[in-house]
């Protein structure tokens, strides 16, 4: 091989990198700018190396081809309207791309159960206010209360008629609902909380009409059923507006704002009702905050009408120190306390475990097993736990894998809602993982 | 898998009392040489953490208190419930995925990609089922976009209640998405895209979460994502797909997207009339209120990030956004609306994402009332508290968009308040 087409390779890449700029660009007038420069860098690197490598044909001929590559790429990027820009939103095409395949009718069925306002893709079914009341007492009465009133901040799902106006609305099914299909579709495929999914068609026309009948909307010997479901009337069909900001709002609020002299005075009318602390641990606090508005500067044009003394210390930052904290490797049985965790995401809807563990709408689970049954302070038990807590009894591994595999049959009358664990396994597992919150 | 650098004991008592003479050293600077650049350093001397020790990056300890927080009494479940993004800590306008509020109805799921499924059925020549490897053979898009719960400022509306922008503001993130358009699946399944059709969405969670979009927002810009600001989605925001609803309330932007339907209705959901309708002061309620009217909000200072300087330089900075396009201005006032200045756009701003504003002024060291007020390319003017008790009362619960005001004291110190 001679010097010369080593010494030509630079050159080469430097048309390279000049095509890729002509090619990159966004814009018509940096394009034709880039174009140009590379059009002019090309013609030289072309006259340079005509005068240096005249003899080498083969060079000369990749040299050419490069530049016809130039060419034309420059005379497709000139081809293009002015507001053409190399960036695109994908392309719109009516042509399919053949991906995916057809659904089969199974699927659709399985996955396809929404309910409309008229009541198409409502299942064949039925049931009544007494049917309804039971299966509601034991399946939603541990969060929505025995009579849809609401335990804690659960939804209440009767009550509140004529209170929408009111300072604190209370909406309910009865009160603010404007469709019953919507009460069929959401508790069939989304209830009972952490067991969605697992009512019959007739468990939910009985659970909806008890709730029904529990907003005096129907009488106790109602039956609701895929025939007369949309002769149901409900109290606030008729309360719902179609969204009107545009004209209520945008109308006027789109006008060109005032910079100065706005207001003669501010004052502070309010100061925020809770403190929020944030711990390093995550979370928040709230406390509350008995500052008042009195003492505060009011506002004018010329600032503040007095600057208040320091009344207290600036609360610090979290500081920037992490106190690190040695944590015991924990390597007993670690496999089925893992599948014991994810066991336990059935229950975390309702039992909390772990440090602060609290009641909610199940009883915390901390040192549960050796507890005696029914005694987490402040929970408020069936009637059931009750018993046998006055009987002496504590659980241990074998009575609560027994409960939880059959909760209703086991306890009966518990307000437990959950269906209870079918696999040896993952009664197992969930032993396991509870007894690392003691007992 | 190598181990998370901790300091040693010995090392943190050293930092222990590097800090304390750091402070001391601080008030001593002006008069003699900082021991923290005469002295060597251990950090200047040790050798720091290998390549293998962090397979994926978390922040620096340091940094460990910008998380997301929830309020507990909020919900009655940390399963079905909010937490709030640490807006008072971040700058620019993309929020890093793992601190980017949270909102699920029944949990954040595991749902692989090997078990994800996408149907496409209703008013469709041909209903179909994707897998994710299908959703990512469509030519896709990359967006900015926020997404802003319809409760965001949602306790406000009766009066200043928490203090810190992270809970009265904190229900946004802003991502880029890669996605595919929406229309491009609609188009290969044959829907009927006439104007008058809905097409409901819902998510393979327990909740579904289902919503009804208007045939004509499904064909605009809405998108079937599938990574956000570059990696997979989190979980929490419906790995491995979710839908992108640009510039409407978050509740639409379903995640863990299994099914789009094809309608001639709005299904009119559990989430689309009992909840995220706006019930205003005669007791009627607004329905179909999607688009998140522009906002802004400033995010330093703010009760989480009080002035420690003193007197002198101050940058006052804050994000704005709007769900009907582009952020053109922000004015703020130190004084609550007597005087405002306009303050300058970090960027201009992408439609429909946040805009980073600043103001970069001199503090005097006398109590401010700050506010920033949002002007987007529509004309639109963000509205006041006043204003919109004015149009809807106090118990809409949704939508609040009003001016937010921080009282900042003598001391730096900054408050929520509401003013006259």
């Amino acid at each position: 091989m001679s010097k010369s087409p080593n010494y030509l390779l630079p050159t080469l890449g430097g048309i390279g990198i000049m095509l890729g700029l002509a090619y990159g660009v966004n814009t018509r007038s940096y394009k034709a700018e880039e174009a140009e420069l590379a059009m002019a860098q090309a013609e030289a690197a072309q006259e340079r190396a005509e005068q240096q490598l005249a003899a080498n044909t083969e060079l000369q001929a990749q040299i050419e081809a490069v530049q016809s590559e130039a060419t034309a790429r420059i005379a497709e990027l000139e081809a293009r309207p002015v507001s053409m820009s190399l960036t695109a939103p994908a392309p719109a095409v009516d042509a399919k791309f053949g991906l995916g395949r057809e659904a089969h009718a199974e699927e659709i069925a399985a996955w396809d159960v929404d309910v409309l306002p008229d009541g198409r893709g409502l299942p064949e079914g039925a049931g009544d206010v007494y049917t309804g009341e039971e299966v509601f007492y034991n399946k939603c009465a541990s969060c929505h209360g025995d009579f849809a009133e609401g335990v804690d901040n659960w939804p209440v799902l009767a009550g509140g008629f004529d209170t929408l106006a009111d300072e604190d609305p209370v909406k309910t099914v009865g009160s603010y609902w404007p469709y019953l299909s919507t009460v069929w579709d959401y508790v069939n495929r989304s209830m009972p909380f952490g067991e969605a999914g697992t009512l019959t068609a007739d468990e939910t026309y009985a659970i909806v009409a008890y709730i029904l009948y529990s907003n005096d909307l129907v009488d106790d010997e109602f039956e609701l059923s895929n025939e007369n479901f949309t002769e149901v009337e409900m109290y606030n069909a008729e309360g719902f507006v179609i969204d009107d900001r545009p004209e209520l709002e945008y109308s006027a609020w789109r006008a060109e704002p005032c910079m100065e002299n706005c207001k003669d005075e501010v004052e502070v009318t309010m100061r925020s009702v809770f403190l929020v602390e944030t711990p390093p641990e995550g979370g928040s606090e709230s406390v509350m905050n008995h500052a008042t508005v009195e003492g505060l500067p009011s506002f004018t044009a010329d600032g503040p009408s007095f600057i208040p003394e320091a009344a207290a210390k600036p609360v610090e930052e979290a500081s920037a120190e992490t106190v690190v904290e040695d944590v015991a490797a924990v390597d007993n049985g670690s496999e089925l306390i893992e599948a014991g965790e994810k066991v336990f995401k059935k229950c975390k809807a309702c039992h909390e475990v772990g440090d602060g563990a609290k009641n909610k709408s199940g009883p915390h689970l901390n040192d549960i097993v050796g507890r005696s049954i029914g005694s987490a302070d402040g929970f408020n038990y069936s009637k059931v736990f009750k018993t046998a807590l006055d009987e002496g009894r504590v659980w241990d591994e074998a009575s609560l894998a027994e409960f939880l595999a059959q909760p209703k049959a086991v306890m009966k009358g518990t307000k437990m809602a959950f269906s209870g664990l079918k696999k040896d396994e993952d009664l197992e597992a969930i032993t396991a993982y509870l007894k690392t919150f003691g007992g | 898998m190598g181990e998370t650098f901790k300091p040693s004991r010995r090392a943190f008592l050293r930092g222990s009392a590097a800090m304390a003479a750091g402070s001391v050293a601080g008030a001593a600077a002006a008069n003699g040489p900082d021991p923290l650049i005469t002295e060597l350093q251990d950090w200047a001397s040790y050798t720091g953490a290998g390549v293998d020790e962090t397979p994926y990056g978390m922040p620096i300890s340091y940094e460990s208190h910008v998380v997301r927080r929830n309020v507990e009494w909020l919900t009655a479940s940390p399963i079905s419930s909010i937490n709030f993004t640490p807006i008072h800590a971040l700058d620019g306008t993309i929020t890093p995925q793992g601190c980017a509020f949270e909102r699920h109805h029944s949990g954040a799921i595991e749902l692989r990609k090997e078990d994800y499924r996408l149907m496409i059925n209703g008013l469709v020549d041909t209903p179909l089922v994707f897998t994710y490897e299908d959703i990512e053979r469509f030519p896709r898009e990359n967006h900015v976009y926020f997404c802003e719960c319809a409760a965001n400022t949602g306790m406000e509306w009766a009066g200043a209640q928490l203090n810190g922008v992270q809970f009265t503001h904190g229900m946004i993130h802003n991502m880029e998405y890669t996605g595919v358009p929406l229309r491009t699946l609609l188009n290969e399944a044959g829907a009927d895209i006439s104007p008058d059709k809905w097409v409901y969405v819902e998510g393979a969670d327990a909740s579904s979460n289902g919503r009804s979009i208007p045939m004509e927002k499904a064909l605009d810009d809405v998108l079937v994502a599938f990574k956000a600001n570059g990696e997979a989605l989190r979980m929490e925001h419906g790995y491995p797909v979710r839908l992108v609803v640009p510039g409407w309330e978050g509740n639409m932007w379903v995640k863990w997207l299994r099914r789009i339907e094809i309608t001639d209705r709005a299904v009119e959901s559990r989430e689309e009339t009992s909840k995220y309708t706006d019930v205003y002061e005669d007791g009627t309620a607004r329905k179909w209120t999607w688009v998140m009217d522009a906002k802004s909000v400033i995010t330093s200072p703010s009760p989480q990030m009080p002035i420690k300087h003193g007197k002198g330089p101050l940058v006052i900075s804050g994000l704005a956004w709007s769900g009907h396009g582009q952020i053109t201005r922000v004015d703020v006032s130190k004084d609550g609306g007597i005087t405002w200045e306009t303050a300058r756009l970090g960027k201009q701003g992408d439609t429909k994402a946040l805009t980073r504003f600043y103001l970069d002024t001199a503090w005097d060291g006398a109590p401010m009332l700050l506010q920033a007020r949002a002007m987007d390319d529509t004309g639109y003017v963000q509205p006041t508290k006043d204003q919109l008790r004015e149009q809807r009362g106090e118990n809409a619960v949704y939508h609040n968009n009003c001016i937010q005001t921080w009282y900042v004291n003598a001391e730096g110190i900054a408050e929520n308040v509401e003013v006259s």
